[in-house]
């Protein structure tokens, strides 16, 4: 098993500080929003009911949060136990990335005091996508907790602590869960209807956001080994990365065949070429999906640290724009509607990224998180 | 002990296909057609005098504040529906704009309100069933009781009929809710009672599809009698027939709607999207209901991830 060790070191740093200000302006407005209601601090109106709030926070934000259960996928299903020492810090990421996810619903939705009432039995709708989405990302983040929990027990009690039958379920359900929420974050979007560009609605919105989120679970291992590496001063984890890093080309090419040829079937790939809005999002889209593929397909590529990298951040960029062409730039409800993320509204966003990274800086140095060496032994 | 890693990814894609291939096979069965207790109204644009009477019955009746978009009180006023407008009667104006019931050179009203549907995106969409379809009528209710605000049937209706409380600490829902709380009491909804020329009334949805079809059937200029207010009000407006399109939209648009509509220039033109005859709401709950099947693919699913898990730490041990 890894040897995780807390990294140590100050907790107040330069990068602490500003991520600490971000939080507290974002808190301002936080407050401004729950006293005089969303249309205070945001733009979203009846055309644009969701924003950048949840595109960016629960949709994007749970993709990138999908490190712990691509790591999941990978280490406990297909039982490839070298990449252990990236299921740590993947999970730690993915705990913040959930949780945050979970306190942006609170902010977003309007009648937050009854938000209980997903759990209750006599509301409950089984036809809706939402209710699914819902329920799956509140178990998940306590499935997340308790994957994690080991981490905690071992910062106490110095000692590893034992995988027992009970985590072994927790894990498994730490697979199953994302693997349905994340594809139901793709079918929320075929309600959207006519509203939605045939470039991005198709009964294969699930199929391609779970693709997608699988994907950019090992993109995120990759990007936050590095910033990590670089950020605490550690040896970078190429090696391993390496290895990792052959599962994405092959993601990638499904996924394309399977967006592509969706489009060509439905004959829709004209609107790509309108020169519009969405036809050069869509291919923006699309090229920083390619280009990653092209550079990954390289195994000299694949063993050096800075291309990895590159491709990790085109990736991740990819993956942000397949959702917000999904959630907003393709999205047209008509009769004039516009939306554009009003400045409050941003901040809380910013809020919500600088909170995760604010936490993952605390526990990375407090707990036994990130392994001890660059390589750390299986 | 290693599984074979190619395996687990043929089967995984298997799956994959598999699901997406069902889906179109399920999808036929699945259709909600128009209960047999349908209410709604009939909206006839050609007999639409744009007096906005409907709107103030909508507004009585629901106890809606006035609402202005504008400095002035003019006749554009509100410019569109809100959550405190859930009717309201829009122009359609081109050229010279002096001929009713024209494309070119004309002008013609449109009344927008929710069209209940008879397979709701909102009510599928709703995680809460704040959203209902009232089991025999049909009417698309909200209940404030149970709505977490989370405006996913703003993003699910085809018409953008929900509206939200953007400026309030405690928002609710906003929407047509044909009057619901009238019809209990056998009356008609407001915009109904009042609308002076029958351009608006109310009925059984079956019985509004034929009315709308004698109509279309009509010879243009000629005089026929139209019923006022409901189909058995016994109240008669006498006029000339105009000449229609020969669509009536709410049909057949999205598995069919309970208010439906009669126009003399194309519906396009008059702001209503084109939608498919199926319903988004089937689409999207077919999907979700043959990949799921009832919950029993995820315990399944889950079971054999145990199972996997459990080998690969008994494999470290």
């Amino acid at each position: 098993m890894s040897e995780a060790k807390p990294v140590g070191g100050k907790v107040f740093t330069g990068p602490f500080l500003f991520f600490l200000i971000i939080t507290l302006i974002g808190i301002y407005f936080l407050s401004k929003r729950f006293i005089f209601g969303i249309g205070a601090v945001t733009n979203m109106n009846d055309g644009f009911p969701w924003g950048i709030w949840i595109t960016y926070d629960v949709v994007v934000g749970t993709a990138f949060a999908c490190g712990g259960y691509s790591m999941a996928l990978l280490v406990y299903a297909f039982n490839n136990g070298e990449y252990h020492p990236l299921v740590r810090p993947a999970l730690l990421a993915s705990m913040f990335g959930y949780t945050l996810a979970g306190v942006s619903v609170f902010i977003d939705i309007g009648r937050y005091w009854q938000i209980y009432n997903v759990f209750l039995p006599w509301y409950t709708n089984f036809n809706s996508v939402l209710l699914e989405v819902a329920l799956c990302i509140a178990v998940y983040i306590g499935v997340l907790w308790i994957e994690f929990s080991p981490t905690f027990l071992e910062a106490k009690s110095g000692t590893k602590s034992k995988v027992n039958k009970l985590m072994i379920f927790f894990i498994a359900l730490g697979i199953l869960l994302p693997t349905m929420h994340q594809s139901s974050l793709g079918s929320l979007m075929i309600l959207a209807g006519n509203k939605l560009s045939p470039l991005w609605w198709t009964p294969m919105l699930p199929l391609t956001f779970l693709i997608s989120a699988i994907t950019m679970g090992y993109t995120v291992v990759i990007f936050e080994s590095t910033i990590s590496s670089l950020g605490f001063k550690r040896p970078f984890e190429t090696n391993i990365l390496t290895k990792l890093s052959l599962v994405i080309p092959i993601l990638l090419v499904i996924f394309l065949v399977i967006r592509f040829g969706d489009i060509l079937m439905r004959g829709q790939l004209g609107l790509a070429f309108n020169g519009d809005l969405q036809g050069n999002m869509f291919l923006l889209e699309n090229i920083l999906h390619i280009l990653p593929l092209v550079i990954l397909a390289s195994a000299t590529n694949r063993k050096s640290a800075k291309m990895l990298f590159l491709s990790a951040c085109f990736l991740m960029l990819g993956g942000l724009l397949f959702r917000f062409n999904t959630y907003l730039i393709g999205f047209n409800p008509g009769e004039g509607f516009h939306y554009f993320p009003a400045i409050g509204e941003q901040f809380i966003t910013y809020t919500i990224i600088s909170a995760e990274i604010l936490l993952y800086m605390i526990f990375v140095k407090k707990l036994p998180v990130l392994s001890g060496h660059g390589q750390a032994k299986v | 002990m290693k599984i074979k890693r190619r395996d687990f990814l043929k089967g995984a894609a298997g799956c994959g296909v598999l699901a997406a291939v069902g889906q179109p096979t399920f999808a036929k069965a699945e259709i909600k057609e128009r209960l047999p207790g349908a209410l709604g109204f009939l909206y006839d644009s050609t007999l639409c005098i744009g007096c906005q009477a409907c709107m103030v019955g909508c507004k009585k009746a629901n106890d809606m504040p006035v609402e202005s978009s504008d400095l002035l009180p003019i006749w554009e006023n509100p410019r569109d529906l809100s959550a405190k407008t859930l009717n309201i009667i829009k122009k359609y104006e081109n050229g010279t704009g002096t001929n009713k019931d024209q494309e070119t050179d004309g002008f013609a009203y449109v009344k927008r309100q929710c069209m209940h549907c008879a397979d709701p995106g909102c009510v599928s969409a709703c995680p809460v069933s704040a959203m209902r379809k009232n089991p025999d009528t049909g009417v698309v209710t909200y209940n404030k009781d149970a709505c977490i605000g989370c405006r996913y049937c703003q993003v699910a209706c085809p018409f953008n009929i929900p509206k939200f409380e953007w400026d309030s600490a405690f928002p609710q829902i906003v929407k047509c809710q044909l009057c619901s709380h009238l019809l209990v009491k056998g009356e008609i909804p407001g915009c109904c009672s009042l609308c002076p020329t029958g351009a608006t009334v109310f009925g059984p949805t079956n019985e509004l599809l034929a009315e709308a079809k004698r109509r279309q059937q009509m010879d243009p200029g000629k005089y026929y009698d139209f019923p006022v207010s409901s189909l058995d009000s016994g109240k008669i407006f006498s006029r000339e027939a105009a000449s229609y399109v020969p669509q009536i939209y709410g049909e057949n648009e999205v598995g069919g709607t309970q208010v439906i509509m009669l126009a003399g220039i194309p519906f396009s033109k008059l702001g209503l999207p084109e939608l498919p005859e199926k319903s988004y709401a089937a689409t999207a709950e077919n999907i979700q209901h043959t990949l799921y099947k009832g919950m029993i693919v995820p315990i399944i699913a889950l079971a054999g991830l145990f199972y996997f898990v459990n080998r690969s730490q008994n494999d470290k041990d």
